[in-house]
């Protein structure tokens, strides 16, 4: 089986081009905070996921509705509507983190296929299949903290699909375990669907060097004409002790195009690329390459070398957690 | 409202760590959770200490529960989260993987570090068994309030985070480990230096964050002394107090004054910050813009 490729689509352009350039999967959200890329001027009015889904199921490609960020006390409709909308849309599985939401997606709405988000940060076979038993859950999206070696095992003991990251942003935290932005901000993953939100970050420039802060704290510096990155609070510049550097995680992107013949070794069904904010021409250029890589490895080709080089470029990248030494 | 206190989140000697439970049962507190929530590497140096805490505290007349791991990822951590139900007393879920172990009818608290964010959740946990909930510490009042009345329809106990670090993150990744050079496998317990984590600065040298291991905490100490009273009426049932390596038994007496009424919440606060010296507080979580806010002087 070819593994699938799982596309990111903030926009309605976005998920045509990714589904043109070949993706077997988009993952998409509505325009709120019932998802975790909750960013302005991005994601799906109701119309748009209804013409959305059409579209790619025109094409022969599927669409996954994000809905996974945990509802609010009080205001659950809010999250409840998203599903219902989801499946009247046509969605061909929506993805869900919260268990209280699992469990009115299940009870509700049983015929529409459910993955666990990689916010639920499911880690070990017992609690996916604990996850599976109790929703029906089909397939989970595992959390960045896993070796390859530690994703064979999970898979020998479920018979829930897996879904792995390969490319793009890298969260160095268990998602959905995580408030460092709250603490900062007041905004959160888990509450508002936004990390380091960028109406909290500010640039200071100051004898030659340019500060960024986020809430107020200032996490990077830079001379200032060198390039700026984004103040995300996992990978800023701190001290501690003696030390200090990026004592969390460096500025990096996630590529694990190389592990792609480890991964589907492991009993991977699907290869996720993160990005939802990211620009139609990125989606599809990445989207051609993974889908080049996935195929060539099904006609027991070999695998092309480095063909997103120039979409890391000027930017550090890493294999996370699947490389055992990185922890 | 009652105290209840949480697991030692970090990595002391044994000798302090058993220290810490005999003190405690002669605090006036309720109810102790213990065991290990951060890292599975620390249990071997004070696993055999455990059993003679759980007896002490039960003589003491206080309640007692084991903690689970926050992060189950290894085989041998699968087995002594399995292992847990088997100890005899009471069992505080920090990651659903616990509850793929639960035995029939067992009934359970829930830590903080389990995202119950609304009342679909907290009422498919009370489903399963859930009796006592401790909120997580990022929720503010106004969602507090809602899920407190919610929990009281089910006769599930609500607690809150009431003082100490605030667990903000946890990681596959050691940063004690890192900040020397060194893998997590390798990690030769860098952590053990810190009993209240490694303080994290800003580039401008101002206290945000503390390191611990494979968790990261804020620098402040959260404290609910001015939240006491909504708490209360609320209908939240316990304050959560994290214990530090010093001076903690006199912090829990503290906040018994306090909750009796006898402390005033600033005279409360002034009290508690003499305790530890550059103490900064926090209670942004529950009624400020964010977390890292304090609603005192």
């Amino acid at each position: 089986m070819v593994m699938e490729i799982v596309c990111p689509a903030g926009t309605p352009a976005a998920l045509r081009a990714a589904v043109r350039a070949g993706a077997h999967t988009i993952y998409c959200g509505f325009a709120d905070e019932t998802n975790a890329r909750n960013f302005p001027g991005l994601n799906f009015d109701r119309t748009e996921m209804r013409e959305g889904v059409a579209f790619a199921h025109g094409h022969g490609s599927k669409v996954l509705v994000a809905i996974n960020t945990y509802p609010r006390a009080g205001s659950e409709h809010i999250w409840h509507s998203a599903v219902s909308d989801a499946a009247s849309a046509g969605a061909d599985a929506v993805i869900l983190a919260d268990p209280g939401l699992l469990d009115y997606a299940a009870r509700h709405h049983p015929q529409l296929r459910r993955h666990l988000s990689v916010q639920a940060a499911a880690a070990n076979a017992d609690v996916i299949n604990f996850y599976a038993q109790s929703f029906g859950v089909k397939r989970v999206v595992l959390p960045r903290v896993l070796s390859v070696a530690e994703i064979v095992a999970i898979n020998a003991q479920t018979e829930v699909e897996t879904e792995v990251f390969v490319f793009g942003g890298l969260c160095v935290m268990a998602e959905g375990r995580c408030s460092l932005s709250s603490y900062a901000t007041g905004r959160s993953p888990n509450m508002n669907g936004v990390c380091s939100p960028a109406s909290h970050v500010e640039y200071h420039e100051s004898n030659g060097t340019l500060d960024a802060r986020l809430g107020g704290y200032a996490i990077h510096r830079v001379g200032k004409d060198e390039p700026a990155p984004y103040p995300t609070l996992c990978k800023g510049c701190f001290s501690a002790g003696e030390k200090s550097g990026h004592l969390f995680e460096d500025p990096v992107s996630l590529n694990a195009e190389q592990l792609i013949p480890q991964l589907q070794k492991a009993g991977v069904t699907a290869l996720k690329i993160e990005g939802r904010q990211r620009s139609r021409s990125y989606v599809a250029q990445v989207v051609r390459n993974f889908r080049a890589a996935v195929d060539a490895l099904d006609a027991g080709l070999p695998m092309p070398q480095g063909m997103l080089a120039r979409l890391s470029e000027g930017q550090a990248v890493t294999t996370g957690a699947y490389k055992k030494t990185w922890r | 409202m009652e105290l209840t206190v949480g697991p030692n989140q970090f990595f002391w000697k044994s000798d302090q760590w058993a220290a810490l439970y005999n003190d405690l049962a002669d605090a006036p507190v309720d109810r102790v959770v213990l065991g290990e929530v951060v890292c599975s590497k620390r249990l071997p140096f004070y696993q055999d200490r455990i059993p003679e805490a759980i007896s002490t505290l039960l003589a003491a007349g206080k309640q007692v529960s084991l903690t689970s791991l926050a992060l189950v990822t290894l085989k041998r951590e699968r087995k002594l989260t399995e292992q847990l139900f088997e100890m005899g007393v009471g069992i505080e879920v920090n990651d659903l993987t616990a509850l793929a172990y639960l035995p029939q009818d067992t009934a359970f608290s829930v830590g903080p570090l389990v995202n119950v964010y609304n009342e679909s959740t907290l009422k498919w946990l009370a489903a399963h068994g859930a009796t006592r909930i401790c909120l997580p510490p990022e929720l503010p009042l106004k969602s507090i309030q809602v899920l407190a009345a919610a929990a009281k329809d089910l006769d599930v106990a609500i607690e809150v985070w009431g003082y100490g670090r605030i667990p903000l993150a946890m990681s596959g990744r050691c940063y004690h480990a890192r900040l020397h050079n060194r893998t997590k496998d390798n990690c030769q317990f860098a952590c053990d230096q810190d009993p209240d984590g490694l303080e994290v600065h800003t580039l401008e040298d101002q206290p945000f964050l503390a390191m611990n291991g494979v968790q990261t905490l804020s620098d402040s100490y959260a404290c609910a002394t001015h939240q006491v009273k909504a708490l209360t009426t609320a209908g939240v049932s316990a304050l959560r107090l994290s214990p530090q390596s010093e001076d903690f038994t006199r912090l829990c007496h503290l906040f018994h004054q306090r909750m009796g009424g006898a402390l005033d919440a600033d005279t409360f606060a002034a009290n508690a910050r003499d305790l530890g010296t550059g103490m900064r507080l926090s209670d942004g979580f529950l009624s400020g813009a964010r977390g890292a806010d304090w609603s005192g002087s």
